[in-house]
């Protein structure tokens, strides 16, 4: 899409913004809407819309193939570890409660961890969706437009 | 211990989720074939844990575990009582059996490359139906069935190399369970539409009041509905067939013995402790429903499966015959019926386990498992056809096996109910499966080989030995009886007396 300039400069442009908006829906997600889930579909969606705009190539050296596939199990190791914390702090599995001295604080700290693992996962996941589809074929030649 | 004891119930589910992960990273640093291995210690974790379990709600107590801490009706709770502890002792020991057999039959049957993953997804569908099983949370059930379902669906789908068609078997169990998992998350959110709870005991007694509402009778059909058509009883048995026939071994092996089972489970949580037999509209579906259904299952099955020439798929179409009995179990409503389908849950993951686990071992050697290749496979491979040959028998239910014992309580059953035409019925399809079976016997036995099968060596004592384990449980369960039926018998006048 090299002769696209529109839609280049206005991507590069707009995909800061959507990882800001990404990190803010996850962290912000504990005290309004929002969350793990949301946001790592709207931070795989500035990977994905860089891979549309610049090809397929040019996104797979932003994250390779091998780094997605340590985050998908990645987050979920986040999320059934804090799950564990709980145990091994004497409280049951999931229990935020123990992570902190102040039970409000355990909650806090508690749900901000699981959601994190949560948003790795989701975006990794969706980010390895969108290329399982997009690297089946080779890119369409310039001729073929 | 204190570590460890008051969270058996969590740590049944929770090992296997967090093995999942972790079995990814072996893709890593050239540990691949660690998969296997890790795969088959965090099974035996799992059946170490069920068995506790077990022998804990049978000589003690039910145990309730609150997820996070969150006290029941509010919070997730996981339930064991001896029903579910007997079913969550049928996975995790169908699991930490099959997986000793699994090493060869899955080198063989799926691409090095992908075996990382497929043992990940196999950990997953294990916790997936563990966690069904053991949840008190009736949203709960419909997470965790789409964990087991949707890693079974990959599941099945790798079994690509040794015929496509596994893709198209995947897809439409895709469809189809996605259709019964939609039913059922429906249902359930009808029940908490007009009883604002999720937690099953709790919707149990917010229940009662409310037996002539629409709502409840709309949810009531929606999750029958959408857990048959997870158990395939017959008219929504379309996916069955197929996804047997084409998934690696390993996978049918699991998938017959387990999942089915689950959903079957899952029914009887629904039919008897949620709503209970003191409700019309249970007892209407019992008498209209399942009963009628379960009577047409156990012959269409069995007569769909003597004209099959894949073997897999005959006993794929003798799963729908079998469903028909557990279903033919419930759906009489007394104690010697329920305590068939409980026995019959067990007794059936014993008996097809075996099968689809010596068909495994035939396709190890032979690659394809129509009739036609078996032919005196009798004599090149005896300890495999004759573990086939046994396990048949208690497909048949010939006394002194598994299949004769929950026969007999169904038989039982029929009677009471006064039911006697069904009685015969019971036996008439029983000696349809004696035709099935011979069939294969026959074929293995009594025909003259071909020179391909000349080169025919039996398959390596890995793989046996599992197997016999299976085929001598297959006859020590028949004639020792004291343990299962024990159990069955305490889980169906649980039912029943519960309400």
């Amino acid at each position: 899409m090299r002769h696209h300039l529109i839609l280049r400069v206005v991507s590069k442009m707009l995909i800061p913004f959507i990882l800001l908006f990404g990190l803010y829906v996850q962290f912000h997600g504990d005290f309004g809407p929002g969350g793990g889930f949301q946001a790592g579909v709207i931070f795989a969606a500035a990977f994905i819309l860089y891979a549309l705009v610049f090809g397929d190539d040019q996104a797979r050296k932003v994250i390779p193939d091998k780094a997605l596939i340590l985050l998908v199990p990645m987050g979920l190791l986040i999320y059934a570890l804090t799950g564990f914390a709980g145990i091994l702090l004497g409280g049951k599995f999931l229990d935020y409660d123990v992570l902190s001295s102040d039970p409000t604080q355990g909650q806090h700290l508690g749900i901000l961890v699981i959601e994190l693992g949560v948003g790795i996962t989701v975006a990794a996941v969706m980010i390895s969706i969108f290329r399982a589809y997009a690297g089946r074929t080779k890119a369409i030649d310039k001729e073929d437009w | 211990m204190n570590l460890i004891v008051p969270h058996l119930p969590v740590l049944q589910v929770a090992i296997p989720l967090i093995a999942a992960p972790i079995c990814v990273l072996f893709t890593f640093g050239g540990h691949r074939k660690l998969a296997w291995l890790f795969t088959l210690s965090i099974s035996w974790i799992c059946l170490l844990i069920a068995g506790a379990l077990l022998s804990r709600v049978v000589l003690e107590t039910d145990i309730s575990y609150a997820i996070g801490s969150w006290p029941p009706p509010f919070g997730i709770e996981y339930r064991v009582d001896p029903i579910n502890a007997f079913v969550l002792l049928i996975i995790s020991g169908v699991s930490a059996i099959a997986l000793p057999f699994a090493r060869l039959s899955v080198e063989k049957e799926i691409e090095s490359d992908r075996h990382v993953l497929f043992y990940t997804c196999y950990l997953l569908c294990l916790t997936g139906l563990l966690g069904v099983t053991i949840t008190g949370d009736a949203f709960n059930i419909f997470v965790f069935l789409e964990i087991s379902s949707l890693s079974t669906y990959v599941l099945i789908a790798t079994g690509v190399r040794q015929d496509r068609r596994a893709l198209t078997a995947a897809y439409n169990y895709l469809i189809l369970g996605t259709i019964g998992a939609t039913f059922f998350v429906i249902g359930i959110g009808l029940l908490y539409m007009v009883t604002g709870t999720l937690n099953i005991a709790d919707l149990a007694e917010r229940l009662k009041p409310l037996s002539d509402n629409r709502v409840v009778h709309a949810g009531f059909a929606f999750i029958i509905i959408g857990t048959c058509l997870k158990l395939a009883l017959f008219p929504m048995h379309a996916w069955l067939p197929n996804a047997y026939t084409y998934a690696p071994s390993l996978v049918t092996v699991f998938l017959a013995a387990t999942s089915t089972k689950v959903s079957v489970y899952v029914l009887l949580r629904f039919l008897f402790t949620v709503f209970g037999p003191t409700y019309d509209f249970v007892n209407l579906t019992f008498e209209f429903v399942l009963l009628p259904l379960a009577i047409v299952a156990m012959f269409a099955g069995s007569v769909t499966a003597i004209f099959q020439t894949n073997v897999k798929r005959l006993f794929a179409y003798s799963s729908v015959a079998q469903l028909g009995y557990m279903m033919l179990g419930v759906s009489l409503c007394n104690i010697p019926g329920l305590m068939a389908t409980i026995l019959h849950i067990f007794n059936h993951a014993l008996m097809k386990g075996a099968l689809f686990m010596a068909l495994g071992c035939v396709v190890y050697r032979l690659g394809a498992i129509s009739l036609g290749s078996m032919k005196g496979l009798g004599r090149r491979m005896p300890w495999t056809m004759g573990a086939l040959t046994l396990a048949g028998l208690s497909l048949i239910g010939v006394p002194g096996t598994v299949g004769f014992i929950s026969k007999w309580h169904l038989i039982l059953g029929t009677l009471e109910s006064g039911y006697w035409p069904i009685a015969i019925l019971i036996v008439g399809s029983s000696l349809l499966a004696v035709i099935y079976i011979w069939n294969i016997v026959e074929v293995a036995y009594l025909e003259k080989e071909t020179s391909r099968e000349q080169t025919l060596k039996e398959v390596p004592m890995t793989m046996l030995a599992p197997l016999w384990v299976l085929v001598i449980l297959n006859f020590y369960f028949g004639i020792d009886t004291d343990l299962t039926t024990r159990v069955a018998r305490n889980v169906a006048a649980t039912f029943l007396g519960g309400g």
